[in-house]
């Protein structure tokens, strides 16, 4: 469990994140998510107390990260900068961790084993591809059979049989019943592993929902109409839970309406429909549009003349 | 893959505190499965003994009677103590440098978050080893020196019961510790290791090159003072009047812990 309370982390005068509050919940795999640049590796270190947080503050398991006696058994974590000597033997890197909390020889070799680095345990990690780097990382956090598993960017450098093999990881570590944090900038690779989203932009907090909420409100239809009195048929449509697009000539995008109402009220006053076809929108691109409203609205919120802005 | 993957996590796993001696463990571990640590003591003890006695040969080699007077052959075979000092410190700086540049100190401090049993684990092993391990090259220097001497020009060669040259033995080897220890600090508090090792090189050798500079009635006040200079006092085989042996090392000591606090107390309060 990680609880965040009002996060607010600045740089001098940049804002890294801002006034973010959410809650990881133990037994599901939780995606943060968002653009690159939005603060979540920031948020990250925050947890883990790497980082001291300008305002607000973040507990792990009900405490501040630093003030557990065995910090290793309750979260293990890799963050996206490998945290790893380079002169150092993957196998002596993770015995210098293990001996922090008394942790045993043989779990060293298991969980070597596990993440698949037995052949290079006794090679030297700057050597490393960027895949084994990712699973010495994933080593290094499991070590002490935490109860939180916090990972940036896991899947980065990953050949399809490793992000398969992350996939499978994450979801039996939520299976047995462990908090499950892991930050990725891709929408479509969330939706594979995570049942929970929060989605920052910017450093504040866009969203915190189910993915299964987050992909039934993003993948509403929109409809494409062509219609020779696209003006006639605009004034028909119009409503208040919809929303009309121009995108061509003669042709609207609606949201909010099905293709059968769509198609009835244009009998119904005589309008020929020279297309009518629904569309569906990725979540890649709901994640984009989603994110892209939220710097919006920041810019605007740090002092953009709002005023000019409605006059136009 | 899967069926790795089924085996249930931690079957061998209990972790218990984090306790000082654990992390003098984790540390020790660290120092002794890196290059750099075997690299700079060897060059450090490979100057100290291996210069150390041809310097002492060259040295005696001609010599008039003044010159003779002045010749103090238990100084003279420690006196490659100056180019081991370096290698001593630089592995003091990389203690911490080699973690900050590498991003290790993420999973040091995501290990031992309360940070400061880190350090003093550090300062400590560090310690240990560069302590027995200089004390063990001091004497091998010494002996070394005086071998030299004795086949070549026995009237110059010491004895470890001559006044002050026991204290001159283990003087070195503490005086190298603590410039190790000076590096530690540094390489916490700056965390890069051109930077911190450019700062040692400015203490140690710099520094007292422009004491040298100041006019001589605050030259004869601060001189001795400069870290190295006071540190160098328990080097003298007769001691120096302006700074008594012990006394020199105690205050060079005293800076070292100085920058130590300092270290600390960013580490505590500092980003990582």
């Amino acid at each position: 469990m990680i609880e965040a309370h009002c996060l607010t982390k600045r740089y001098g005068s940049k804002t890294a994140v801002e006034d973010l509050s959410f809650t990881v919940r133990p037994g599901i795999v939780t995606g943060f998510l968002g653009p690159n640049g939005a603060g979540k590796s920031t948020t990250m270190r925050l947890i883990l107390g790497l980082d001291a947080p300008t305002a607000g503050h973040v507990t792990v398991n009900g405490r501040p990260y630093a003030m557990h006696e065995a910090p290793l058994r309750e979260v293990g974590a890799m963050l996206e900068a490998r945290a790893i000597h380079t002169g150092r033997t993957a196998y002596h890197h993770l015995l210098a961790l293990a001996a922090t909390t008394g942790i045993p020889r043989q779990r060293v070799n298991e969980v070597i084993d596990l993440v698949g680095l037995r052949e290079v345990a006794s090679k030297r990690a700057g050597g490393f591809s960027l895949g084994m780097g990712q699973r010495l990382g994933i080593a290094s956090a499991l070590l002490g059979d935490p109860a939180t598993v916090i990972l940036d960017e896991p899947v980065n450098g990953l050949d399809p049989e490793g992000i398969r093999w992350i996939r499978n990881l994450l979801k039996s570590l939520a299976g047995e019943g462990r908090t499950v944090f892991v930050s990725s900038h891709l929408m479509s690779e969330m939706a594979l592993t995570a049942e929970h989203l929060v989605v920052i932009g910017r450093g504040r907090l866009i969203a915190d929902t189910s993915v299964e909420e987050f992909t039934r409100s993003a993948a509403r239809t929109v409809v494409r109409v062509r219609c020779p009195d696209i003006d006639r048929l605009k004034g028909l449509l119009a409503g208040p839970d919809v929303t009309l697009t121009a995108c061509a000539p003669y042709t609207l995008e609606v949201v909010g309406l099905t293709t059968d109402q769509i198609g009835y009220t244009a009998a119904d006053h005589g309008l020929t429909l020279l297309e009518l076809s629904p569309q569906r929108i990725s979540l890649e691109e709901a994640f984009m549009e989603l994110t892209r409203d939220a710097v919006e609205y920041r810019s605007t919120a740090a002092g953009e003349p709002v005023a000019a802005r409605s006059a136009s | 893959m899967t069926t790795i993957l089924t085996r249930p996590l931690g079957a061998t796993v209990r972790p218990g505190k984090v306790t000082l001696l654990r992390v003098l463990r984790s540390e020790w571990i660290k120092l002794r499965t890196v290059r750099s640590t075997s690299i700079t003591l060897l060059t450090a003890v490979a100057a100290m003994v291996g210069l150390g006695m041809l310097v002492t040969h060259l040295r005696a080699g001609d010599l008039n009677a003044r010159e003779v007077a002045h010749f103090n052959g238990a100084e003279v075979s420690l006196s490659m103590y100056r180019p081991a000092q370096l290698a001593v410190g630089v592995l003091g700086v990389l203690m911490f440098t080699g973690e900050y540049s590498t991003g290790m100190i993420h999973a040091t401090l995501t290990a031992v978050p309360r940070r400061l049993p880190m350090l003093v684990a550090k300062a400590a092993v560090f310690t240990g080893v560069v302590l027995v391990l200089m004390t063990a090259a001091s004497f091998a220097a010494y002996f070394g020196g005086q071998a030299v001497l004795s086949s070549t020009h026995a009237h110059l060669s010491t004895h470890l019961s001559d006044p002050g040259v026991t204290r001159v033995v283990f003087g070195t080897a503490l005086y190298l510790t603590v410039v190790g220890l000076f590096g530690v600090a540094l390489g916490a508090i700056i965390r890069s290791s051109a930077g911190a090792i450019a700062t040692l090189v400015g203490i140690l050798l710099v520094l007292p090159g422009l004491g040298a500079l100041l006019p001589a009635d605050w030259a004869q006040h601060i001189d001795p003072y400069l870290p190295s200079n006071a540190g160098q006092a328990v080097l003298s085989v007769v001691p120096d009047p302006a700074m008594a042996p012990w006394t020199g090392l105690s205050l060079f000591a005293g800076y070292a812990a100085a920058l130590l606090g300092l270290a600390a107390w960013l580490l505590k309060r500092r980003d990582a």
